[in-house]
């Protein structure tokens, strides 16, 4: 079993503190989903743990399994076994997709003990029949041209290759229309497992109904300031935030409100 | 191994080399004007790169004299590995020496003519004479291309008749082993009309530094509808002053495809224009650079719109490393009358490292009204968001950078139509940038 355990986590971007003390452990086998309006500080908590160069930690700890995760470089994160299904992927003209993910699988992999192309093909036709892409996918060049639909199989794509410990999904779900969400849903669902972690983050609770998640948090005002089961998402779903804004007497739930 | 020649050149070195060739006299009468107007005529005026003080005319020796080649299997390993030994088609020019050509049966019984500009010259006087400076490049444009007619000392020639379309590749090289050497060179591609054909050429220098000079005129002419794709892999050494003019003339329904991928490590000037003469005719330059050292260089791509109807392209891709400088100056022009023209251009430049320095410069020349045109640049280093993204995945920073450098300069790659010529320049942009 891994565990990704973070820790009074304060994260700030261009001297704007967004995170401010964010507590959070996922463990292989479990989903979790992180919900919250816009600007709580969702999408930077998922940029923070995999490195994103715009952001500075400037408090607290993320460990992977008992290391380090802010010592490492975001390659050496991605190799500890962190995955971020990204929200806005980079295009990269002129590498192909398949090549992409060849090189991501062989960085994990001892030289000389590279994936076969016949077994990588094999493997990434078998996925991409999950997903319900076309294979010529295979030989674009890296999301260039890509819908935001494609991108967002792309990413899930690339989490079904690599297969890592522990994957955050930074609103896959946004602009998907409602058959691309289930082939996306059914690609993490395929995924669950003993040995995968996931940390969902979402506007809506309609991902929620293809994915059952075993942890439900909410934040506001760059913290979790919420966790439940699955019923804390249909009570969202149902009755909107404004009740845990009341609980806590929060009055504007975006970051930089005390 | 050297033919004694004076470094400065006179009229009567220029009349004996001439005559030592067996060279028509209407040639002879050409190099000796042309000799007479480089003494007079300035230097090009490359935008934004002064010139005025490299050395253009200073060489140890006009002529080397080079080993030929028997038979294919004979060829140097060097050669081997950019040469497919199945290649039909093909001319090999060692420094100055014709070295080596075959054209397959098939091809020669339809008229097609590969061969060294000597021999064009001796056996096919009237094709060259049409074709040589007349309406591609002229001799008094100025000092360089006055200096390779007066001077040319190797080249090659291609024509393809009426109504054929060559299949397989023809494949070019011009191997320089030799530090002293210096190389005149003058091209001349024709396609007739109707025809087609795909032409790769490689100035492949396998020492590490030259004395010489280079000056290359290629002229490439795709009669009425007519196809041309060039494609090219200079990997001159440094050390030469490359001074490299390549120009296209494409006529009604035309088209002529560049793809050029410029890694000399010598300073070079490079001009490469398309005149789009006929109506419907079209031309599609991309070209890749990578320059590092202390190199200088200007790559100059014009694409001037004569015809009605016609379309031109320019994609170039720069990665300049050291204290490498580039400038890149992309000219899509229309001229009056050339209504219904599309004139589109992308230049980029990748800088990788502080001291490097690159600059693409876009213009468009338009007279005429009913026309679109478009043009984009940018210069600026590997996008650190590009990088995350890749090193997300796993892959460490240096081979990131790799990949969006390949994925940067694949626009050439991917189209050089010789598998061994592409596996060449993909190899020498791995040497080039790592």
């Amino acid at each position: 079993m891994s565990t990704l355990v973070i820790k009074d986590l304060h994260v700030k971007i261009e001297d704007k503190e967004i995170l401010k003390g964010v507590d959070l452990t996922i463990n292989t086998g479990e989903i979790h989903a992180i919900m919250g309006p816009n600007g709580t500080g969702k999408s930077t908590l998922a940029s923070a743990i995999m490195g994103h160069p715009k952001y500075e930690v400037t408090q607290g700890s993320i460990t992977l399994d008992g290391e380090d995760v802010l010592e490492m470089e975001v390659d050496e994160r991605a190799r500890a076994g962190l995955f971020l299904g990204m929200q806005y992927p980079s295009e990269i003209s002129g590498v192909t997709n398949a090549d992409f993910m060849r090189s991501a699988m062989n960085a994990r992999r001892e030289e000389g003990d590279e994936i076969s192309l016949m077994k990588f093909i094999r493997e990434l036709d078998k996925k991409m029949e999950v997903l319900d892409m076309e294979q010529e996918m295979a030989q674009r060049y890296l999301n260039e041209g890509f819908s935001g639909g494609e991108k967002k199989r792309n990413e899930i794509l690339q989490l079904m290759m690599i297969q890592p410990k522990i994957a955050i999904l930074d609103e896959i779900d946004s602009g998907l229309d409602i058959d691309a969400l289930k082939v996306v849903s059914e690609g993490i669902n395929q995924m669950r497992s003993e040995n995968f972690g996931c940390l969902i983050i979402t506007h809506y609770q309609r991902l929620l109904n293809y994915i059952t998640p075993d942890h439900v948090h909410v934040m506001m005002q760059g913290r979790v300031v919420k966790s439940g089961g699955e019923e804390l998402s249909h009570k969202l779903e149902s009755e909107g935030y404004d009740w845990i804004k009341v609980e806590l007497g929060i009055e504007d739930e975006t970051v930089g409100q005390a | 191994m050297t033919v004694e020649t004076n470094s400065k050149m006179t009229e009567q070195d220029v009349r004996s080399f001439s005559e030592m060739n067996g060279e028509p006299s209407w040639f002879t009468e050409l190099r000796l004007r042309s000799f007479g107007e480089a003494q007079t005529l300035p230097l090009p005026k490359p935008d934004k790169t002064k010139i005025l003080s490299w050395n253009f005319t200073e060489f140890p020796v006009h002529t080397v004299q080079s080993s030929v080649f028997d038979s294919i299997e004979d060829l140097t390993e060097d050669i081997k590995s950019i040469v497919d030994l199945k290649q039909k088609n093909l001319y090999i020019q060692h420094n100055n020496t014709p070295a080596f050509s075959r054209v397959s049966e098939e091809l020669a019984a339809q008229g097609v003519i590969l061969t060294d500009i000597f021999t064009a010259l001796r056996e096919h006087g009237d094709l060259v004479k049409k074709y040589f400076m007349t309406n591609g490049v002229k001799t008094d444009e100025h000092k360089l291309t006055a200096l390779n007619a007066a001077l040319m000392n190797g080249g090659a020639f291609l024509y393809v008749p009426k109504n054929v379309v060559v299949e397989e590749p023809v494949q070019v090289v011009f191997y320089h082993d030799d530090a002293e050497a210096s190389l005149f060179n003058h091209v001349i591609v024709v396609a007739d009309t109707s025809s087609k054909v795909t032409y790769v050429e490689n100035y492949f220098s396998t020492v590490p530094h030259a004395n010489g000079l280079a000056n290359i005129v290629s002229e490439v002419f795709a009669e009425d509808n007519a196809q041309i794709t060039y494609g090219a892999v200079d990997t001159l050494a440094e050390g030469f002053i490359t001074y490299v003019n390549r120009r296209g003339r494409a006529a009604r329904d035309a088209r002529i495809e560049w793809a050029l991928g410029m890694m000399n490590d010598s300073d070079t000037i490079s001009e490469n224009t398309t005149n789009l003469i006929g109506d419907n005719s079209y031309g599609d330059t991309k070209s890749v650079v990578v320059g590092r050292g202390s190199q200088k260089q200007n790559f100059t791509t014009q694409v001037v719109h004569w015809g009605k109807d016609s379309e031109g392209f320019i994609l170039k891709h720069g990665v300049m490393k050291d204290s490498a400088s580039a400038i890149f100056n992309g000219i899509g022009k229309i001229e009056h009358g050339a209504t219904r023209s599309n004139a589109v251009q992308e230049s980029r430049v990748l800088m990788l490292s502080e001291k490097a320095r690159g600059d693409a410069n876009p213009i468009l020349l338009i007279d005429e009204d009913d026309v679109t045109a478009g043009h984009a640049a940018s210069v600026g280093r590997v996008d650190p968001l590009q990088l995350y993204y890749l090193m997300s995945r796993g892959i460490t920073k240096q081979e990131a950078e790799r990949l969006v450098i390949h994925g940067f300069l694949a626009p050439v790659v991917r189209v050089l139509p010789i598998e061994g010529v592409k596996k060449q320049l993909t190899e020498v942009i791995e040497r080039k940038v790592r």
